[in-house]
């Protein structure tokens, strides 16, 4: 048994035990910290693998941007645990027939599932170790898949110019305060010198 | 087992004894551990020295000669205290989010390079793990508001996990511009290219190195990442989530004892980190101002620890004479001032590159 295998073996051991309290624990704040246990062990057997750049990648997007917002979200919501569990009998069909459809297209797909021998040797990018895999991923991604990594992107910038439309609402009579009015302010028209004379007040 | 006797040779090992080829990971960690604890103890003292010599007070005097001890009688106390739990509260996260917040503010520490070849871990992807930590570091915040159960922590908590995201995109876009100034991920390189390359050597005078740093082109960019590494660790004037006018002390609110300890050092050894970080990007890193006699005749590590302590000297000018921001105001200038203005410099900074060709490229390739 090499290091590498221990640590993947307890990468992968507490990434389970994780996904399996996800579901498991009652509180869903509870969930959602367990789910970025598991998604800081998947960064973990990531850089076991060597893609130290997606293992990284992985914690500052999902761990550090996604699940911040989920956990806000989570947080948030009141949940009334009785309520939740009166409706479990009522719904648990529905579940495990979702869940075994799931399943049986899983195994059919798992049972299929075989690599052809020539497809390692005919990959588009053959994996070059003398170059560490930041600047092999930038050497694919920018010239060969050039325009699928531009159209994800540009996706990604719809989804969110749509969700921004979504939310903002433009009301007629709401007092906006426009910042670059009140810094250009000057001295003379913002503030006056009133004469007052003694015994009268302004 | 084989596997063990490698772990621990690379863990425990020590060369004098006769006994494995390197001086192991443990001892060196301790030994970094400790001197970076008694540095943080330093520090905090000299953020309440400054403060009090702004204010025109004297600051803590009394315990040691010039207070000097002052952080350890603080230690001290913190450890007697009792820990206050509340009834209400989720304890395991009550107790894990203080825990959380200290384990990875150290833990990032480890790819910081002293000196050449001096970090703990010199990986290829420095400054990537780096973000990742730090973009972990909210975390002990919103566990620890979350779990409190308190109205003020929870506020407190929400300010900063939306102060934290929204700073760490900005700071994502100037460490990106720096980087494609030096076309590599790893800290060590990006010190050594203010060394090799810059306007210093452009004008030919590549002994005048301080202006081979790139505080000097990258300007703007060295101003957004000074100002958000204060949001990105509350410091003030963006001390929004522990603002004490309303929200006593934010996410801490409920703690005592050594896990407010542990909150109080988790942030102070982040501060450091942003400085650190300032120092590596933007000032050299272990460089000597002046690459001459007698400059560069003091140790890389000692210019270190003297940008780093100009760097905190900034900020802490900066808590002691500006008012605290509005939430609003904070939240204008991370998404209105710094954000396009970071974005509008990774595009400058790229185009100038690919046109004229400057850059370090990475040593390599």
């Amino acid at each position: 048994m090499t290091l590498a295998l221990f640590f993947f073996y307890v990468f992968s051991i507490i990434a389970v035990a994780s996904a399996l309290m996800v579901i498991a624990s009652r509180n869903p704040v509870h969930s959602v910290l367990f789910l970025i246990l598991v998604f800081v062990n998947a960064a973990g057997l990531f850089m076991l693998a060597g893609a130290e750049f997606l293992a990284l990648i992985l914690i500052v997007v999902y761990v550090g941007a996604v699940a911040v917002l989920f956990l806000f979200v989570t947080m948030m919501l009141d949940v009334d645990f009785a309520s939740l569990r009166q409706g479990m009998l009522q719904y648990a069909p529905v579940g495990v027939v979702v869940g075994v459809i799931l399943l049986l297209e899983l195994l059919l797909v798992g049972g299929s599932f075989v690599m052809a021998p020539q497809v390692s040797g005919a990959s588009a990018v053959p994996i070059d170790h003398a170059v560490d895999n930041t600047r092999a991923l930038g050497q694919v991604i920018y010239t060969r898949y050039v325009f699928l990594f531009q159209g994800a992107g540009a996706v990604l910038l719809v989804a969110m110019v749509g969700a921004i439309v979504l939310t903002l609402q433009h009301k007629a009579n709401v007092k906006r305060q426009n910042i670059a009015h009140q810094t250009q302010r000057t001295r003379a028209e913002a503030t006056e010198l009133v004469k007052v004379k003694s015994g009268q007040g302004v | 087992m084989q596997f063990i006797a490698a772990a621990a040779n690379y863990l425990l090992g020590i060369p004098v004894l006769g006994w494995g080829d390197q001086i192991g990971f443990v001892y060196k960690g301790l030994l970094f551990l400790v001197a970076l604890l008694i540095f943080t103890a330093y520090i905090l003292l000299a953020d309440r020295k400054i403060w009090a010599a702004v204010q025109v007070r004297r600051g803590p005097n009394v315990v040691g000669p010039f207070g000097l001890l002052q952080s350890f009688a603080d230690l001290l106390k913190f450890l007697l205290k009792e820990p206050m739990i509340p009834a209400s509260s989720d304890k395991i996260v009550f107790l894990l989010a203080p825990l959380v917040t200290s384990v990875l503010a150290l833990s990032a520490w480890v790819v910081i390079p002293l000196d050449a070849g001096w970090a703990l871990a010199n990986i290829n992807v420095g400054i990537l793990y780096i973000l990742a930590i730090s973009s972990l570091g909210v975390y002990g915040i919103i566990m620890g508001g979350w779990a409190s159960n308190s109205k003020y922590a929870f506020m407190g908590a929400l300010r900063s996990a939306a102060q934290m995201v929204s700073y760490e995109v900005s700071i994502g876009f100037v460490i990106i511009t720096v980087l494609l100034c030096v076309g590599s991920l790893n800290l060590s390189d990006i010190v050594l290219a203010q060394h090799q390359m810059g306007i210093a050597h452009a004008l030919g005078v590549p002994w005048l190195s301080i202006l081979d740093w790139f505080w000097l082109p990258l300007f703007p960019m060295f101003i957004v990442f000074f100002i958000s590494a204060l949001a990105e660790t509350n410091r003030p004037p963006f001390d929004l989530p522990e603002a004490e006018s309303e929200l006593v002390a934010g996410f801490m609110v409920e703690y005592s004892s050594a896990p407010y300890l542990l909150f109080q050092l988790g942030e102070y050894i982040s501060i450091q980190l942003m400085c650190a970080m300032t120092a590596i990007l933007f000032l050299g890193g272990w460089a000597s101002p002046i690459d001459l006699p007698p400059f560069n005749w003091v140790p890389g590590w000692i210019w270190f620890i003297l940008k780093v302590c100009f760097v905190f000297f900034g900020f802490a000018m900066v808590k002691a004479f500006v008012p605290r921001y509005r939430y609003d105001q904070l939240m204008r200038i991370g998404w209105k001032v710094f954000l396009p203005l970071s974005l509008v410099a990774v595009v400058v900074v790229a185009g100038v590159l690919q046109l004229t060709g400057w850059g370090w490229h990475g040593g390599a390739m």
